[in-house]
């Protein structure tokens, strides 16, 4: 039988979608015996929240007040003891996951693959590399495999009938003080989560200015859609760090995703290529986002925004 | 006290070119594809360098891990700014952890205050060394850096997260990972690199640093990613609408 770890994400109230979707993955392993693990301040809500998920056989929850903000130094010895009971630790392949997950797996010297796209088996597993332009097939031999999970390729998992039972973990490792969070800015509430929104809608440089780029919000918030943008974009200032999409940035695979100005760098595609159907709006006719694209217009966007933000209304 | 950083780099496939993948699932097509540095452990070499013309730094060394070809990297490095190089030969792909385990034994050789490289490597995007290092050193981790300010014995990082930007403090020693919005490396000019020649690059063995390998991660094939099926083009905004209704996506 296989042990699977699920390490949960959330934002101290509650699970994030992400949570499932790692599930999901982890329910691909065949004959698996899958716990959920929630670090918290106090997790115990959350953790009723995740025992309420499908295929699961416990849920463990960590209380700290250390969790009250997640730091990758404070859970990861935490999590590795806790991970030496398994035969797979998965986390979300979020910055969250991706900071925490190499750090645990190297205490104990288990092998991580990142950004799991499709487990094959036990021990065989698909991941893109290259900035998803090539997919490689793995065969991982260790008593432990840790995997971040590119969430955007899995399904979140249902909720069940009946909850499982919940379990307090206390470790014992005692915590580390050299690593000190200080502050978070940036997180917009009022707006649609771009890693879970059903449609997405995202500006490239072609927008020219910060100004110019508040119309593609006029047009998510017709639509109830999240704003992405491109790299150009937010190098050039005109939104912030958090809504880039792509190599770095973020993987989205909304129902639909309506490109904007976004000439489709290869970095930028990397990001997007899981979404459902693509729409590519861009004046030049040659632009890489057209080669991806399920349905293209060229057209100078600046002549198109108004009459899409009067087809929405 | 010299106060050092150490950066390690690694050598990709010039990601400006288009990858393609042999029809046999062997790998990617490497046969005349030019290398780079990887464009993340270029941004933290950058870093390292204006760490030391502020003053903060006294020394920074620059180190990688692979065939003798890349011996180049290391040079361009130099020719950045590094005061030396540190080249540990292998022909092998190496797992993320060995890796971490190779730049430790240099760690304890070199006692930097902090170790600084790119968040990823844009072939594998694996994303793991900077924080198995960290892990087993020990010492904070701070990740995705997009702004660092250094005092006497710590570091202040602001990391690109997905909620936005936080702040972490740590205690030095430490690793640090480096995201594209750090800086913008410095162009090389020719009197560096021929100066550069001159600087000293040590080579080391993973036998002469004790480190065994063993490969625990197999690749058994390599494919082109799945294929999405052709789109259509459409010829103004009512068109796009009339299939976006068609297809169920707009009410």
């Amino acid at each position: 039988m296989n042990r699977v770890l699920i390490v949960a994400q959330h934002d101290g109230d509650q699970l994030a979608s992400a949570t499932a979707k790692t599930l999901q993955c982890g329910r691909a392993i065949p004959d698996a015996q899958i716990s959920i693990v929630v670090f918290a301040d106090q997790g115990n809500l959350l953790a009723a929240q995740a025992a309420k998920l499908e295929g699961i056989y416990e849920v463990i929850v960590v209380n700290d007040v250390a969790h009250a903000h997640p730091l990758a130094a404070v859970i990861a010895p935490q999590l590795a003891e806790l991970a030496v009971e398994y035969t797979h630790v998965f986390a979300p392949a979020t910055t969250f996951g991706k900071d925490l997950l190499p750090r645990a797996a190297a205490l104990i010297g288990a092998v991580q693959l990142s950004d799991i796209f499709e487990v094959a088996s036990a021990t065989v597993f698909r991941r893109f590399i290259h900035a998803g332009n090539a997919l490689e097939t793995v065969e991982v031999n260790a008593a432990v495999i840790f995997g971040t999970v590119r969430v955007a390729s899995f399904v979140a998992a249902n909720s069940a009938e009946k909850s499982v039972l919940v379990r307090e973990y206390v470790p014992k490792v005692s915590s580390t003080s050299h690593t000190r969070f200080v502050s978070i800015s940036g997180k917009s509430a009022d707006r649609p989560d771009l890693q879970s929104a059903k449609y997405v809608v995202a500006g490239g440089r072609a927008f020219a200015s910060a100004e110019n780029f508040k119309q593609i919000y006029e047009l998510a918030n017709l639509l109830g859609a999240a704003v992405g943008a491109s790299r150009a974009a937010v190098d050039s200032g005109f939104v912030p760090n958090e809504l880039q999409v792509g190599q770095t940035g973020k993987t989205i695979a909304p129902q639909l995703y309506i490109a904007i100005g976004i000439s489709g760098a290869i970095q930028h595609v990397a990001g997007i290529k899981d979404s459902k159907t693509i729409v590519a709006i861009n004046m030049d006719a040659d632009a890489p986002i057209f080669e991806i694209a399920d349905i293209g217009l060229v057209a100078d966007l600046f002549d198109v925004l108004p009459e899409l933000k009067r087809a929405f209304k | 006290m010299t106060m050092k950083i150490l950066v390690a780099v690694t050598r990709v496939l010039d990601y400006s070119a288009p990858v393609r993948v042999h029809a046999d699932g062997r790998g990617v097509v490497t046969e005349g594809v030019s290398r780079a540095m990887n464009p993340f452990d270029e941004i933290a070499i950058e870093e390292a360098l204006r760490i030391k013309e502020r003053g903060s730094a006294d020394e920074v060394v620059v180190a990688t891990i692979g065939p003798s070809a890349c011996q180049q990297q290391l040079r361009a490095a130099l020719a950045m700014g590094a005061d030396s190089a540190i080249h540990v030969e292998s022909d092998a792909t190496l797992e993320p952890l060995l890796v971490a385990r190779i730049l430790l034994k240099l760690v304890e050789r070199e006692q930097p205050a902090i170790v600084m490289l790119g968040k990823q490597a844009v072939d594998r995007d694996h994303g793991q060394t900077g924080q198995m290092l960290a892990a087993l050193w020990g010492r904070p981790q701070a990740t995705y850096a997009s702004e660092i300010v250094l005092s006497e014995a710590t570091a202040r990082v602001t990391r690109e997260v997905d909620e936005g930007l936080e702040i972490l403090d740590v205690d030095l020693p430490a690793v640090i990972t480096t995201d594209l919005r750090l800086n913008e490396p410095r162009f090389i000019k020719l009197p560096a690199i021929l100066k550069a020649k001159k600087k000293p690059l040590t080579a080391l063995t993973l036998n002469e640093l004790g480190i065994e390998y063993e490969s625990r991660i197999k690749v058994l094939r390599v494919d082109a990613p799945p294929a999405r099926p052709p789109g259509i083009r459409v010829d103004n905004v009512q068109e796009l609408i009339n299939v976006l209704k068609d297809r169920a996506l707009l009410r």
